[in-house]
């Protein structure tokens, strides 16, 4: 027996625990990731296992973090860091924009800035004010780092350890509000690239583009237009950076409708530009403009007002009327 | 660490101590005023947190064992100052008036702020970590190019000053000499990690590298705590710059509602700290020199849970925001994706009758 059902957190512990042994040089870094096991308890039990050399509680100074690991990552160490927080990764933004990003190319190739950053992300949770935020635009705006996230236990216990194994930085958005969802984790067959966007649902008439927490939501949203008739086929991006354009454009040429959601807000963000990029690549296919169900341009709003703030059913649902119903 | 002398003129017998430096200068009316305010704020926060528990609020940052450090800082801020928190300062906020329900609003999650910052002249939380104290240095920056009599404190812990927004801060103060105190209590937890994991020194020797006077102070001594805090921002206020204040306490409680000190400290830790209680040494103190009755405690304690039943009331009368308010204030003037977002939430059924 290879398979075991396991939480999205249970799973990114056991890839985690999977990477460090595999590989001596492969380190965590963060706050409260200890004894404690961090706040959503992914690290649980890893520094009892493995030493305080290797899961390493940080003071508390997420650029301190991040631009140590820069370090560690110059002397051929593989670490991956913890933010304890979406909200709280802007204190390292400059070093993960200025050297995490750059390193590679300013030594000519000869850092391989090969350090996981990990994210909790999104929001969702009912939490208050930084702790519910969708920083991906950011970085996947930024040349030289990749984008990953996982949206099932499955896919997170492989990507993580594909994030580690990898000689480029990846920032790794874990969905924080499907951390506590059971799937299927086969150990022995490892899960598509990261890199490779993945059908959760085939359909004929939309192409739904989404990552993270909206994954699940857009698949509730592809079983009601079930009921009216209409067939979703909704993708899970997995890398945000690069995007798998190659099977976006695919569905996109079969269904000639697309919409893309997620949690983000909308301006200048990883959903625009998948829009963009798309009307470029399928303008001959496509038979309604591209529409996108997103955050608005806010900061992210008091939780007891984030279900309107949220794409949900509804909304999603509406976009797929107006993509439907659209006549040029 | 723990063997530093620090300021302290009321000890955890609640017996007066000398001290070369300093002397208390409260009369004992006040000091029973300043009892009333521990007592006060335990018993909201005791509230608050009951009030998580029960699903009323997302989130509780207990206060508890901080009581004096909270109120001794907040009792020596004149009207006139500023003060910049973090999330934890609910003393802080009692001393400038906020009312507690304000206090609340945030961790229920109906608002951002919870108050107006000007009209108490004490910022709203600041969740990122330590961000508010280069805020507070550019406030103190202002103070001194418009000649005001005003000083700001500013407001972090152990785990805070590990941040870089702290050294920056520290570095701007100590350059511009701006009227500012720096006012850390060190609870000697940051979440999980013990204050060793943010420095090998007393962090108010922090203070001289950056070139002004730091000093620890028994900050479960609301006496000491009052007199070190008013001497520093008198010194701000009169051009003598910046100072940090290190309140030597102790986080009693969980680092928030959503934590299990269970999992990283040990009970033994916090019996010592028990003893030391900062309320405890105040009653002792006026019990034993002051024959005050114990009808006066048992008045306060009425008092506060009068408040406490107040404030569970205030809270559950409390509105949910309209859906629309998440675009208000988003910027000062019209702005176009604010008005489409708001076009598409009406649309979509959000907006009443908007």
């Amino acid at each position: 027996m290879t398979t075991e059902n396991l939480t999205m957190a249970k799973a990114i512990n056991e890839g985690l625990r999977g990477a460090m042994e595999k590989d001596s040089k492969v380190m965590l870094i963060g706050e409260d990731i200890g004894k404690l096991g961090g706040v959503f308890r992914v690290t649980d039990g890893l520094q009892k296992d493995f030493g305080e050399l290797r899961v390493v509680d940080a003071p508390l100074a997420e650029s301190g973090i991040v631009g140590a690991a820069v370090g560690l990552a110059m002397r051929g160490y593989r670490p991956v860091c913890e933010i304890q927080f979406d909200g709280f990764v802007y204190p390292a933004f400059d070093q993960i924009v200025s050297q995490v990003a750059k390193q590679h190319a300013r030594s000519g190739g000869v850092y391989k800035m090969a350090l996981v950053i990990r994210i909790p992300f999104e929001g969702g949770i009912g939490a208050i004010e930084h702790h519910s935020e969708s920083p991906e635009s950011y970085f996947a705006h930024t040349a030289g780092l990749r984008v990953y996230s996982p949206t099932n236990a499955y896919d997170a216990y492989w990507m993580i350890q594909e994030a580690i194994a990898s000689d480029d930085p990846v920032i790794f958005c874990e969905p924080k509000s499907r951390y506590w969802e059971k799937a299927e984790v086969d150990r022995e067959t490892p899960a598509r690239p990261a890199t490779e966007a993945q059908i959760r649902r085939a359909g004929s008439d939309v192409t739904v583009v989404t990552y993270g927490a909206s994954v699940k939501t857009c698949l509730r949203a592809a079983q009601a237009a079930e009921g009216e008739g209409r067939q979703l086929e909704v993708i899970d991006l997995r890398s945000i950076s690069p995007v798998d354009y190659p099977t976006l454009a695919a569905s996109v040429e079969k269904t000639g409708r697309v919409i893309v959601v997620s949690e983000a807000p909308p301006v200048a963000s990883v959903a625009g530009d998948i829009a963009a990029t798309l009307s470029e690549m399928c303008f001959y296919s496509l038979r309604a403009p591209i529409v996108r169900v997103s955050g608005y341009h806010v900061p992210y709003p008091p939780s007891r007002i984030e279900e309107e703030y949220l794409p949900n059913v509804d909304r999603i649902l509406d976009a797929v009327d107006r993509v439907m119903e659209f006549e040029s | 660490m723990d063997e530093v002398p620090m300021i302290q003129l009321l000890n955890p017998e609640g017996e007066r101590v000398s001290n070369s430096e300093y002397e208390s200068s409260l009369t004992p009316s006040e000091i029973l005023g300043l009892y009333r305010d521990m007592a006060i704020i335990r018993r909201l926060c005791n509230e608050a947190t009951s009030l998580q528990r029960q699903g009323q609020l997302a989130l509780w940052a207990p206060v508890q064992g901080q009581e004096a450090a909270q109120i001794g800082a907040g009792h020596a801020l004149a009207a006139n100052d500023f003060s910049f928190p973090s999330y934890r300062e609910h003393g802080i906020a009692w001393k400038r008036g906020v009312p507690p329900l304000d206090w609340l609003r945030l961790f229920r999650g109906v608002t951002m702020g919870g108050w107006d910052p000007v009209k108490y002249r004490h910022s709203n939380p600041t969740i990122v970590i330590g961000n508010q104290a280069l805020n507070a240095v550019g406030y103190a920056m202002g103070i001194q190019r418009d000649a005001a009599d005003e000083a700001v404190m500013t407001f972090f812990g152990d785990g805070g000053s590990s941040q870089g927004d702290i050294h920056e801060a520290c570095v701007f103060a100590g350059v511009f000499n701006a009227p500012v105190v720096f006012f850390i209590q060190n609870n000697h937890w940051a979440i999980s990690e013990p204050t060793i994991r943010q420095t090998r020194i007393p962090l108010f020797h922090r203070a001289s590298g950056y070139g002004f006077p730091g000093v620890r102070v028994d900050g479960n001594d609301v006496l000491a705590v009052y007199e070190v805090t008013k001497r520093a921002l008198d010194n701000a206020r009169s051009g003598n710059g910046p100072s940090l204040i290190e309140a030597f306490t102790y986080r009693m409680g969980a680092h928030t509602t959503s934590d299990d000190p269970t999992r990283y400290r040990l009970e033994a830790e916090l019996e010592t700290w028990r003893l030391r209680d900062p309320l405890e040494r105040v009653k002792s103190y006026l019990v034993r020199s002051h024959n005050e009755q114990q009808s006066t405690f048992d008045d306060i304690a009425a008092e506060a849970d009068q408040m406490a039943l107040d404030l569970r009331e205030g809270l559950l009368s409390l509105p949910d925001p309209a859906p629309l308010s998440m675009f208000d204030h988003v910027y000062a003037e019209p702005h176009p994706f604010i008005e489409a977002g708001r076009r598409e939430l009406i649309d979509l059924g959000f907006g009443g009758d908007a």
